[in-house]
């Protein structure tokens, strides 16, 4: 005699369409995603223009600012203002240095936020001076419009 | 009476659990860091100690554009070579067409130079507006140049 199973039968959804779709978007994330927003600071938005074009070669030994509203100074972790800004500039200085570079093989990128007072980026650009600091590359997001 | 192993005639299925969980995870982990690029290029300017405000040469054009700003720091008025433009950028950049035009850069030549001498409290982003007014200008897809040579006055207190 024929002993019927007394398992209840489940109704089981088929996932494959789902977990299809679900991989489909985690590569569309992993290709997307952009490591290189270290670069950005979440308290500078930046002023646009029509002319600039991303970079097609990299800056060779980019220090790179990023000034508030509020005029304060971001390098690296650490926040400055101008009159402090001379120490984290001479900490960049000799990592330069110890690289064998002079200061004309570094470039000074201003991320400068769109309403932040004019004179306080020409104070920046004064202190890097200081430095000897030459090349200053004015950062701003490209307007396609 | 003889009962069969009816276990024999199962489907193996795997369990999927764990996969689809550690699959949500990784989505989730990357919506929540996935951020819009935005393009970004930067304006080169090469501006040694002394050169900001200092003694002007003789033999170059002599741009300055002067940028004033009210109390709130957006832009008042604008001047080249004392020539009063107003607020209108495009005005600048006809200005600045009009003078490079009897004076094209040799090849050799960097072009002319323009000075930028703001107010201290004005707006960064009109800075950022006249050094494209006075670079250039795009003529369908490609970019016409002006000025590449830019340096800033010494900051106004």
């Amino acid at each position: 005699m024929r002993v019927q199973s007394k398992k209840p039968d489940l109704a089981e959804g088929d996932l494959t369409p789902m977990i299809d779709m679900t991989f489909q978007l985690i590569a569309f994330f992993m290709v997307l995603i952009n490591f290189a927003q270290t670069e950005a600071n979440d308290r500078v938005v930046l002023p646009s223009s029509q002319l600039v074009k991303p970079p097609e070669v990299p800056l060779e030994f980019p220090i790179i600012l990023h000034i508030a509203r509020d005029g304060e100074i971001v390098l690296g972790s650490e926040t400055y203002t101008v009159e402090t800004l001379r120490v984290g500039l001479q900490r960049e200085m000799s990592v330069v240095k110890a690289q064998g570079k002079s200061a004309e093989d570094a470039s000074v990128v201003i991320r400068a936020h769109q309403d932040t007072a004019a004179g306080d980026v020409q104070e920046v650009i004064r202190v890097s001076q200081d430095q000897s600091l030459v090349n200053f590359a004015l950062r701003v997001k490209e307007d396609n419009r | 009476m003889k009962i069969r192993n009816q276990r024999g005639n199962e489907k193996n299925e795997l369990n999927m659990t764990s996969m689809i969980d550690i699959v949500f995870l990784l989505l989730v982990f990357f919506v929540m860091t996935f951020k819009v690029v935005e393009l970004e290029g930067d304006f080169s300017v090469r501006m040694p100690l002394g050169e900001s405000g200092g003694v002007p040469d003789p033999t170059d054009l002599g741009l300055k554009l002067r940028l004033r700003s009210d109390s709130e720091g957006h832009l008042a008025g604008m001047s080249l070579n004392d020539a009063d433009l107003g607020t209108n950028f495009d005005e600048l950049r006809a200005r600045i067409v009009s003078q490079l035009g009897s004076s094209a850069p040799g090849e050799d030549d960097e072009g002319p130079e323009i000075e930028i001498d703001t107010d201290y409290n004005l707006r960064y982003e009109n800075v950022i507006k006249s050094i494209t007014a006075v670079s250039g200008y795009k003529d369908g897809n490609g970019v016409v140049k002006l000025i590449e040579k830019i340096k800033f006055a010494k900051p106004r207190r």
